[in-house]
């Protein structure tokens, strides 16, 4: 207990005195995370509602297949993303691998799933409880799926909030394709992981807090946006997706 | 009187589930048709048929393509924006201009008296209010035809008034063109006030197609349908 307290309080230091190395990696982090959260929504969000509205044959073994990769784990879209950036492989030539480019591409690929799979579900109910009423305006599909959309856009808030929490907090991933290089691929959660392996607690625990204090700071956000949307619109909102810390 | 939709041995099905069997209809420019049934009898079914929202599974649907349409639903949708662009949506997505689609729109929300309420949240507004903005949204459209499903279900006796009253207006003024109302209602006074021609519908058939004078005449109606006799004494007692 005591080692806990010591380290606790080393952390907060660390926190506090503004370590450049401590600040380094978190800025690391909130970078990849960011661009691949950019990128993944972006794709997310146009494919997404796509998939809510159009109906056609084969959609069922794509959604079955999307609701799949959503379990994939962080450390197989690794090994995808190793292969692909290898020297030997499709994209080596491009010389991503253990780069920024790799570790943003790799959390890119865990999180288009779940941006896919959230924009795809709150428009797909948008669509069946409103888009008779839609079609019975004169909207087609690429125009239904554009403005249930911008309908559902407080939900597709908690949405990127909820994939890039998905991205910050994942390691297995990055640790492979980044390989945790110090002063140039290291982020919060592989750092967590080499200072822990090497005892010096103090510096894990400082990340591990930032990290935790970053998904609280998320779920905030979420809380705050489903009340302001009820204040706004004076209905209830439907309860949005909360952030977690994962794999 | 001119024909804007026709029905012939239509039938929908969903699945294994017949929604409307062999159903025969034909309706002119100007009348007002309530259908009116039990929960399930095919009334919802009949008016998205009508309206094109759904197709027939057998028989044949034709419609006067000239013909505009426009329909209310019980529960009417709207955008999370202001009542004035909800309104200007349905415009503009039929080829008007924003701004010339937002200058009608305020014009038929003072139609409905919610000119006072065009920039506020759509979905702030009571049901009724809502209700009466799902009308100006169709009246704005100036459509030949208005289908209507139950659309004061869900109102209280106030709000039920008010709509009902419009729904009479846009159907006796439309810059002297005829418009053909046809709506889905439970509450047979509401049928009395507004239809010129009442359909009783039962397990997605036509039972009774009678003016509205001869469907609330017991013998009358006796003698064309047992069932719907029987269904409008019931909702009367």
């Amino acid at each position: 207990m005591s080692t806990f307290s010591e380290s606790a309080a080393t952390a907060l230091q660390l926190i506090v005195s503004l370590d450049p190395v401590f600040l380094a990696i978190v800025g690391r982090s909130l970078a990849v995370s960011a661009s691949a959260c950019a990128l993944a929504c972006g794709a997310g969000l146009v494919l997404g509602a796509w998939l809510g509205v159009a109906r056609f044959a084969g959609r069922e073994l794509i959604l079955t297949l999307l609701n799949t990769l959503l379990a994939i784990p962080s450390v197989v879209v690794g090994l995808m993303v190793y292969l692909l950036l290898s020297h030997s492989g499709p994209l080596g030539s491009l010389g991503w691998l253990f780069n920024f480019q790799a570790m943003v591409l790799a959390q890119a690929m865990l999180v288009l799933p779940v941006a896919t799979a959230l924009t795809r579900q709150a428009v797909e109910d948008a669509e069946n409880n409103h888009g008779e009423q839609l079609r019975s305006l004169g909207a087609g599909t690429l125009m239904r799926s554009l403005l249930l959309t911008w309908d559902e856009r407080y939900t597709l808030l908690t949405m990127l909030m909820a994939s890039f929490g998905r991205a910050i907090s994942e390691v297995g991933a990055v640790m492979i394709v980044g390989g945790n290089i110090d002063g140039f691929t290291r982020v919060m959660t592989t750092a967590i992981a080499l200072e822990t392996s090497k005892g010096d607690l103090p510096l894990a625990l400082a990340l591990g807090l930032i990290l935790l204090g970053m998904v609280l700071l998320l779920n905030t956000l979420i809380a705050l946006v489903r009340r302001w949307r009820e204040r706004v619109e004076g209905g209830a909102a439907a309860a949005p997706a909360s952030v977690g810390v994962l794999s | 009187m001119n024909t804007l939709i026709e029905l012939q041995s239509a039938e929908v099905r969903f699945g294994r589930f017949q929604a409307l069997a062999g159903v025969n209809l034909r309706i002119a420019a100007g009348e007002s048709v309530a259908l009116v049934g039990a929960n399930g009898s095919g009334k919802s079914t009949l008016l998205r048929l009508l309206h094109g929202l759904i197709q027939p599974t057998a028989g044949q649907l034709q419609r006067d393509a000239r013909a505009t349409q426009a329909m209310l639903f019980q529960r009417p949708f709207m955008l999370r924006t202001t009542a004035l662009n909800n309104v200007a949506l349905g415009l503009w997505l039929r080829g008007a201009r924003w701004a010339d689609a937002k200058t009608q729109a305020l014009a038929a929300l003072a139609r409905v008296e919610l000119a006072d309420k065009a920039t506020r949240a759509a979905r702030t507004l009571s049901g009724g209010q809502q209700q009466r903005l799902a009308l100006a949204r169709a009246w704005a459209l100036q459509p030949d035809v208005l289908l209507l499903d139950e659309p004061t279900a869900s109102l209280d006796p106030h709000a039920k008034r008010e709509v009902e009253q419009l729904v009479a207006e846009f159907a006796a003024a439309q810059d002297e063109r005829p418009v053909t109302v046809i709506f889905a209602s439970h509450n047979l006074g509401q049928v009395k006030r507004l239809a010129s021609r009442v359909i009783y519908l039962e397990l997605g058939r036509v039972l009774a197609d009678l003016p509205v004078k001869d469907f609330f005449d017991v013998e009358r109606l006796r003698a064309t349908s047992e069932a719907a006799h029987f269904f409008v004494k019931g909702e009367t007692l």
